[in-house]
């Protein structure tokens, strides 16, 4: 059984959300023969180094033909397999798309696809390597689940739960080594069951990814230097949404939604096409990436460049409140 | 040797599901069918079907059958007719072909009691789905079972193909067998004149598999090589032709999708041996 003490959730902080995949993949190796690991020369990379040294046999490593990795996760899950296949995100996502549509979202066969790096991670490697834009297209495939965990200890939490769903899922890691942490103690994790993380009645954030924390910040800021009080959420699963936390959201005056994904597509669309249906909501404020690729840059620099920190937030947060009251 | 009675059985199969396929062909009115490449595979059809693969149509999800993938989605017409000489289905399914609401559209769907392991139409998938059924057996050390995946030589542009043909002979896929239809055409032209690959034996034994040639129309030379044992995945080249049996539908690229006037269809009909009214 997997220990969620004080002292490996900050190792699996420090090692990353593909290091806390690979925990959680020795974990899964441990309870079901099921679980197989496929990779396309990324087994390092996906933090399946100790999976690979106990597990070899249950390791399959495609070299670097990631559509063809897709289909044989496929072909063995069809077998009773519980394949997870890992990439970056954005191969998973745009090179594999049409083979993740077939497979997972058509034949809905039980593979766990895992974007490696989403985000802006790997912003140096430069624009083909970061991904802003696989939630948008993976959403708007039929029948699979997109987990989207804020730290590395809901990392865990979320392999383990993909593994134990019947259904298609799509995996998606972001945040740098030294992740920062959300959940610093157990808790409850369960799919489509989004997580209130801090109550208040002006605002509310619903997050996703490395913005929880970041949220989680901004909320202070908006708290202590403009006196707005901010609801915190941090939906994990980007589908199906938690429409439910959603409503009970709209009760405050301003809904805001924060990603670190393009705001296309992502998050902000996705409560945004539930609230379009509504006759009564706040205002929305959805904040992600814009649309554009910014020149490669270490991941601290491009999440400033996109005005993604705490600060940025909180500010855009308190200028649209302000404009709304006035 | 081929046991004689077997590739009689297969030959007698052959004939009708060519017959099937231009009755489907001519049911669905003006819309048309894929019926160039589904004539070219019929006695790939039939021996695998007929004379090589283990199922229970009693029981589809028997572990111990062998798995059939048809990666060139669209010549599927062939694959119903051939599930019907095998009792997976009926005439009257047949009849649905195409039709609102069928299970039996224009590519496979999947449908495990049907007989349909996998959905295919999207070109240069079905091959990694046959790795990664290959690897599930052997995981489940079941040495009995054999996995088939058909594919289209116009299909083998796709670089997927390859990609999953270096996978399967790395894992030493010995229970994975992939057959090409070589009919020669796809949708624009000659396959030669659209995209040359060169020799498809030469390509397929580079990566690292045991290649067969054999006449795609010939019964007894697909079952021969079917049964071929070795420690590598097999890969068999079957030379075929696109319409084949019907004479003015034969090597013409217009046939790869189309419909049959009434005329045609009986001259098609009758050149089966068939008379129609």
């Amino acid at each position: 059984m997997i220990d969620y003490k004080r002292s490996n959730i900050k190792l699996w902080s420090r090692l990353g959300s593909c290091g806390a995949f690979g925990v959680a993949a020795n974990e899964l190796a441990q309870t079901s023969d099921k679980v197989l690991m496929i990779t396309s020369d990324l087994c390092f990379y996906s933090g399946l180094n100790r999976f690979k040294s106990k597990y070899s046999d249950r390791l399959y490593n495609c070299g670097i033909a990631e559509q063809n990795m897709v289909g044989v996760a496929a072909g063995l899950a069809k077998e009773g397999f519980v394949p997870f296949a890992t990439t970056y995100a954005t191969f998973a996502a745009a090179r594999c798309a049409d083979q993740v549509r077939v497979n997972m979202g058509y034949m809905k066969l039980n593979m766990k696809l895992v974007g490696l790096t989403a985000g802006v991670s790997v912003g140096i490697l430069g624009p083909t390597h970061i991904s802003i834009e696989d939630i948008a297209i993976i959403r708007s495939i039929p029948n699979i689940i997109i987990l989207s965990p804020a730290d590395c200890t809901e990392t865990v939490k979320a392999t383990i739960a993909a593994a134990q769903i019947d259904a298609p899922v799509y995996l998606r890691l972001s945040g740098p080594m030294n992740n920062p942490v959300v959940y610093t103690q157990d808790y409850e994790f369960e799919i489509g069951k989004a997580i209130e993380l801090k109550d208040g009645d002006d605002v509310s954030i619903i997050a996703t990814g490395t913005m929880v924390y970041n949220s989680l910040k901004a909320a202070q800021i908006l708290d202590q230097k403009y006196s707005i009080k901010s609801k915190v959420i941090d939906m994990h699963t980007i589908k199906p949404l938690d429409t439910q936390i959603i409503d009970q959201s709209c009760k405050n005056k301003l809904l805001v939604t924060v990603e670190e994904h393009s705001k296309i597509g992502g998050l902000g669309s996705a409560v945004a096409e539930y609230l379009s249906e509504k006759s009564v909501r706040p205002p929305q404020l959805i904040i992600g990436f814009c649309d554009e690729y910014k020149h490669a840059a270490s991941y601290d620099y491009l999440i400033k460049q996109y005005e993604l920190e705490p600060e940025q937030i909180a500010e855009k947060i308190a200028l649209k409140y302000k404009n709304m009251k006035g | 040797m081929i046991d004689k009675s077997l590739i009689k059985k297969c030959q007698m199969a052959s004939k009708k599901i060519r017959i099937d396929i231009i009755k489907m062909t001519y049911a669905v009115g003006n819309v048309g069918a894929h019926i160039g490449g589904a004539l070219s595979m019929v006695e790939i059809m039939s021996a695998l079907y007929l004379g090589v693969m283990k199922y229970d149509v009693n029981n589809p999800s028997w572990e111990r059958r062998d798995r059939f993938i048809l990666s060139k989605g669209h010549g599927v017409m062939a694959q119903y007719a051939a599930l019907k000489e095998a009792g997976f289905i009926g005439e009257e399914d047949l009849l649905t072909f195409k039709k609102n609401e069928t299970q039996l559209f224009a590519h496979p769907s999947i449908n495990i009691g049907m007989g349909v392991e996998f959905s295919s139409g999207s070109l240069g998938q079905g091959l990694s789905l046959g790795v990664g059924t290959a690897l599930a057996l052997k995981r489940k050390s079941n040495e009995k079972s054999k996995v088939f995946v058909l594919l289209g030589d116009g299909e083998c542009d796709e670089g997927s193909v390859w990609e999953a043909a270096a996978c399967s002979s790395h894992y030493k896929l010995s229970n994975l067998v992939a057959i090409v239809d070589k009919n020669n055409l796809q949708y624009d032209g000659p396959t030669e004149d659209v995209l040359s690959m060169e020799s498809l034996e030469k390509k397929w034994a580079d990566f690292g598999w045991n290649c067969l040639s054999v006449d795609g129309h010939c019964e007894e030379e697909i079952l021969d090589a079917l049964n071929t044992k070795c420690d590598l995945p097999l890969a068999i080249i079957a030379n075929t032709i696109k319409g084949k049996g019907v004479s003015f539908m034969e090597n013409d690229p217009t046939w790869h999708n189309n419909h049959l006037t009434k005329q045609q269809f009986c001259q098609a009909m009758e050149e089966q041996g068939v008379q129609s009214v």
